[in-house]
């Protein structure tokens, strides 16, 4: 498994890889950790003329906590977890990180290549859809906001264009109870299902609930209904299955070696059903 | 003996020898990164060579195009099987008398199959070159059922073959079957059956899987023009087999070929046979004049060479009202791919598959193995197991469940009644072995002890209850296992592989200064060997282990020996070193009475020295009598001390055991939680027991990976479904489970010190443990048999099956 021989380019700065990106067009491909790139290479399944590694740009580390939160794309996954006042403002990142891969995958793959690259198997773009967050793109144009939840259209097809860099990830500081539930068949395997669930509560009733699905459907899937079925209720048992119904109708798996569809849809509301549960009892 | 004399225990203790969890010397490397495995050979002028393989499982070459790969700078060759066929390489012969393509000659039979080898200076510009080949292919149907293989109207798979009702294990009844061999006494068994009071019938499928060692199989060969030396370095469980097949393919003599099987990074039975890239790489050696290196990656490694296991066992038990087994039959449908690519003793088309009786006894038993080709990779390897051993176990351990269900009796207990009792061994099976020896009710109780069984079970009923009532979805599973394996191949008189007897062997050299070099016919690939044949030479000689060097692997310098598979190192190439020690020793002997000028019979041995019988100070060390045998002229011996002994084991070795795993099982998800895994083996002596600990800690992961996740599977156009590590499970720490570690010690009464084996076991006995672990959960829903591999959602699928699902 060796990859076709390509150029390697290993700009500073933002503009530097826009202008890469541009030049080469279709021959070019950003690279933040590359842990899904460079397999793909090895494979021949990518092949890449020029190489665009963006880990000297230093504009797209680091975690900014105000109001928002804003992480810039190229923060590791390990950045995420080791990140404590990330972790107060927004528990689910770490919870959602734990889960991906291993730690020496974790210590070089990355937030923006994760939410960027449109694989469903990926974690954090559900995650990104439950906290309704905002994907900055830069490209030769300027820059330009996506919502997560409109960004990813099939399996490796976003709305980021081929000469744009998803530079930055804003969402609000959540509020409430949250869970990242999420079923595999081993570290290092993408979920057979996963769900992100954000639930505010007051009372003993929910307020307000956002709920998203991993590797469920070629895309990640952000169930509004299902979030809705919460809102008002005591989170008991027929709320949580009016919400996993709600989401049984937005998601659609595909058959392949982790199980039938059949498995998947029923695994799908297993797992939602404990995510609502562990997010409400934060909540 | 003086006070200056440490006494016997410390001497003892100081020799590092037998029963001495003895560090392993190979460790200070290999934690270091400094092993050294093939590819990390480098020579002057090396260069590459990998294949092109075919994407299509059935399908005719209408031709090859090669102008674009030839015009990648720096490639060198393109070899297709034309090349070869004019040397008569395009097909070689297997292990199992069959014979397999070198390279496609005309069609291609499985996904992954070798059609070209692209030879050149660089991996890269080969790995683009192979990119560049183009070839022509015209689809054929597929066949990857072995059922469906065997129809009237099955696609020929095999065109080689037409015509051919004989192959090399007798008959062949369709164009797809490869053989088909029969033990025990077929009218006499189904008689038993028909008048029986209970017959438990089943279908046991033992899925197809994969060794998938860390280190894939590879070679450099290098083809010396000058002198005509043919010099091969590779991942070769069997180097000296490799050697006599490389001779018998080339022509060149064997005194002109050396085979070395540098570190080896496991192999599991992966690295027993003989490869196509083995035979290109030498090919391509011979004709540049140059080395060449060919290393398979993880997808060649686990779509190409050796798979391991793809039996289908039809089984049928009888017994007694009481629970007393009254017969055993089975047909096993066994699916080797597209060529029998096994490398059972040549005897024995389906191994040890007769060892199917189990630690039972069984009065009267058929078994029949119909061998048939599939469009699917070849082998049917032993992976971490004498051959066909785990079969045989887990259809037995499968077997006496579901007799137990029939029987609506305790498992644990319907075992008990049924085991051959130690007072039968030397024990003759129904199938025609002969079990050496056993206390199979002892290790039974102390198990079952071990655990709590009754409590377990007490436990188990309460869960039940809780489940039935709504308070869980927690179903608790207590898979049972007592396994007999056979290991040791073996005694020549009935096994040979392609003539090549099954003995093995050990040389030694005690230096001047009483240290020592020995060379065994094995070669570890992991196992420690450097480790704990210096612990058997220890104490057979008294020259502390640490002082002991040993080699394997160089044919050159090595003597011949069949290699290390199916747990016969120990069992073989130790009683070889044993008994090598002992001639060093009797030499020794002589040289210690001319120098206490004593007749030979008037000393003893005690620990490292002869001493005069009654007068303990007087006595002579090894080391002392070492000396002597080089500066010291004793007339009537020659000088020296030197020993060689080939053994020929006069029966196999029956090493067995009890495991029982607990595992807890979320109906829900399919997600099966292991709470605990009790692992009893009796190996007969323990060498080193801590490297027992660790082998026994290694299988049962293998074990545990095999039965709850890890299979080769093909859709129906026979794409290989597991091609990589994301698919195919490989076990990390995370997901193994805790193991707990017991024995029990019945020596073998035929081996010179007792050793039985015990690398294989806890895979033998561990797949059994963990599924029936995973039926026991469902038992009381009425779940008699459902295929491995129980991952999650095919445990998911019993419990929806079962109605346990809204």
């Amino acid at each position: 498994m060796i990859p076709a021989a390509f150029e390697y380019h290993r700009p500073k700065a933002v503009a530097d890889a826009i202008s890469l990106l541009t030049q080469h067009g279709d021959d070019a491909r950003a690279m933040a950790g590359g842990h899904s790139l460079i397999p793909m290479m090895k494979l021949r399944m990518a092949h890449i003329g020029h190489l665009v590694d963006l880990q000297d740009i230093a504009d797209l580390k680091g975690v900014t906590i105000g109001a928002s939160i804003r992480i810039g794309a190229l923060t590791t996954q390990a950045e995420l977890i080791n990140n404590t006042a990330l972790t107060t403002a927004a528990p689910i990142l770490k919870e959602a990180a734990l889960q991906i891969a291993d730690p020496q995958i974790r210590n070089v793959g990355t937030v923006g290549g994760n939410v960027a690259n449109g694989d469903p198997g990926n974690d954090m773009p559900g995650l990104m859809q439950c906290l309704d967050a905002t994907y900055t793109l830069t490209g030769p144009r300027g820059s330009r906001d996506v919502r997560a939840r409109d960004f990813y259209q099939s399996a490796y097809f976003t709305s980021r264009k081929d000469d744009e860099l998803l530079v930055a990830i804003t969402f609000a500081k959540p509020v409430g109870g949250y869970a990242y539930e999420k079923q595999k068949r081993k570290i290092g395997d993408y979920a057979t299902a996963a769900a992100a669930v954000q639930i505010a509560a007051s009372g003993g009733r929910v307020t307000a609930a956002s709920i998203a699905m991993t590797n469920l459907s070629d895309t990640p899937v952000y169930s509004a209904a299902a979030g809705a079925a919460l809102v008002g209720t005591a989170c008991d048992a027929a709320a949580i299955k009016s919400a996993v119904t709600a989401m049984l109708l937005d998601i659609n798996p595909a058959s392949d070696n982790r199980g039938p569809v059949e498995f998947k849809r029923h695994l799908a509301g297993v797992i939602l059903g404990r995510a609502i549960a562990r997010a409400f009892s934060r909540a | 003996m003086n006070d200056l004399t440490p006494d016997q225990t410390a001497r003892a203790t100081a020799l590092k020898g037998m029963g001495s969890s003895r560090k392993r010397v190979e460790d200070a490397r290999f934690t270091q990164g400094k092993g050294n495995y093939v590819d990390d050979i480098k020579m002057t002028g090396m260069i590459y060579g990998d294949f092109v393989r075919s994407q299509y499982a059935h399908a005719r070459i209408k031709g090859v195009d090669t102008a674009a790969a030839l015009a990648v700078p720096g490639i060198i060759a393109v070899l297709q099987a034309a090349d070869l066929a004019p040397l008569g390489l395009h097909w070689m012969p297997t292990l199992a008398g069959d014979k397999q393509m070198v390279l496609a000659d005309g069609k291609v039979l499985f996904q992954g199959q070798e059609i070209a080898f692209v030879v050149g200076e660089t991996r890269a510009a080969v790995a683009d070159a192979c990119e560049l080949v183009v070839v022509d292919y015209e689809e054929l149907p597929v066949v990857v059922d072995p059922f469906k293989a065997m129809a009237a109207g099955a696609p020929v798979l095999r065109e080689d073959l037409a015509g051919q009702t004989k192959g090399p294990h007798g008959d062949r009844i369709h164009h797809n079957h490869i053989f088909r061999w029969e033990v025990g006494d077929k009218p006499a068994t189904e008689a038993v059956l028909a008048g029986a009071d209970v017959v438990a019938e089943e279908m046991v499928y033992y899925h197809r899987t994969h060794p998938c060692p860390l280190e894939t199989c590879g070679c450099v060969a290098s083809m010396d023009k000058i002198n005509g030396k043919l010099t091969m370095w590779g991942t070769f469980q069997a180097p000296h087999v490799v050697r006599t097949v490389a001779s018998l393919l080339s022509g060149i003599p064997e005194s002109s070929i050396r085979i070395v099987s540098p570190d080896i990074g496991g192999g599991f039975g992966n690295k027993v046979g003989v490869y196509p890239g083995y035979v290109c790489a030498i090919v391509a050696s011979i004709v540049t004049g140059r080395p060449v290196k060919w290393i398979e990656d993880r997808m060649d490694n686990l779509m190409a060479t050796a798979f391991a296991r793809d039996y289908w066992m039809h089984g049928k038990i009888a017994a007694t009202a009481e629970g007393k087994i009254t017969g055993l039959w089975c047909h096993t449908t066994a699916d080797h791919g597209a060529f029998d690519a096994c490398a059972d003793p040549t005897k024995f088309p389906a191994g040890f598959m007769s060892i199917c009786t189990g630690s039972y006894d069984i009065p009267v038993a058929y078994l029949g193995v119909d061998g048939v080709y599939t469009n699917k990779a070849p082998g049917g390897v032993a992976y971490r197991c004498s051959f066909r051993v785990t079969e045989a176990a887990y259809f037995i351990e499968r077997m006496i469940e579901i007799l137990a269900i029939k029987l609506n009796m305790d498992a644990a207990e319907l075992r008990r009644i049924n085991f051959i009792r130690k007072d039968q061994f030397p024990y003759q099976s129904a199938l025609g072995w002969e079990y050496d020896s056993g206390d199979y009710h002892t290790a039974w109780d102390k198990a079952l002890k071990a655990v709590n069984y009754t409590g377990l079970r007490a436990e188990q009923a309460t869960r039940l209850a809780d489940f039935k009532a709504g308070k869980t979805r927690s179903l608790m599973g207590i898979g049972l296992c007592h396994f007999t394996e056979i290991v040791g191949a073996g005694p020549v008189k009935n096994c040979d592989i392609l003539g090549m007897g099954m003995f093995d062997s050990c040389e030694i050299r005690i230096h001047p200064t009483g240290s020592a070099l020995a060379r065994l016919g094995t070669i570890s690939q992991g196992q420690g060997h450097a480790t704990t044949f210096a612990q058997i030479l220890a104490t057979e000689t008294g020259i502390p282990a640490d002082q002991i060097t040993i080699e394997e692997g160089d044919t050159d310098t090595a003597p011949y020996g069949l290699g290390t598979y199916g747990s016969r190192s120990t069992p073989v190439a130790g009683a070889a070193t044993a008994l090598a020690g002992r001639k060093i020793r009797a030499k020794a002997q002589m040289i210690a009475a001319y120098l206490l000028e004593v007749h030979d019979n008037d000393l003893e041995w005690d620990v490292d020295r002869f001493v005069v019988k009654g007068v303990p100070e007087r006595f002579k060390t090894m080391k002392e009598c070492a000396y002597a045998a080089y500066n010291q002229a004793i007339p009537g011996l020659e000088p020296g001390l030197e020993a060689v002994s080939y053994y020929d084991p006069p029966n196999m070795t029956y090493p067995f055991g009890a495991y029982i795993c607990v595992m807890d099982i979320d109906v829900d998800t399919g997600v099966a939680d292991i709470r605990s895994f009790y692992a009893l083996d009796d190996c007969g002596t323990r060498i080193n027991p801590m490297i027992i600990e660790g082998q026994v800690h290694g299988g049962a992961t293998e074990a545990y990976a095999i039965a709850m996740g890890q299979e080769v599977a093909y859709d129906e156009m026979g794409n290989c479904m597991n091609s990589t590590l994301m698919d195919f499970f490989l076990p990390t720490a995370w997901e193994t489970p805790h193991y707990t570690t017991d024995h029990t010690e019945t020596p073998s009464p035929h081996h010179p010190i007792g050793a039985k084996g015990v690398g294989e076991s806890p895979n033998v006995g561990g797949v059994p443990a963990f599924s029936n672990a995973v039926h026991d959960a469902f038992r009381s829903f009425g779940l008699t048999q459902s295929h491995m591999p129980h991952d999650h959602w095919r445990i998911w699928r019993i419990a929806n099956q079962l109605g346990l699902h809204e």
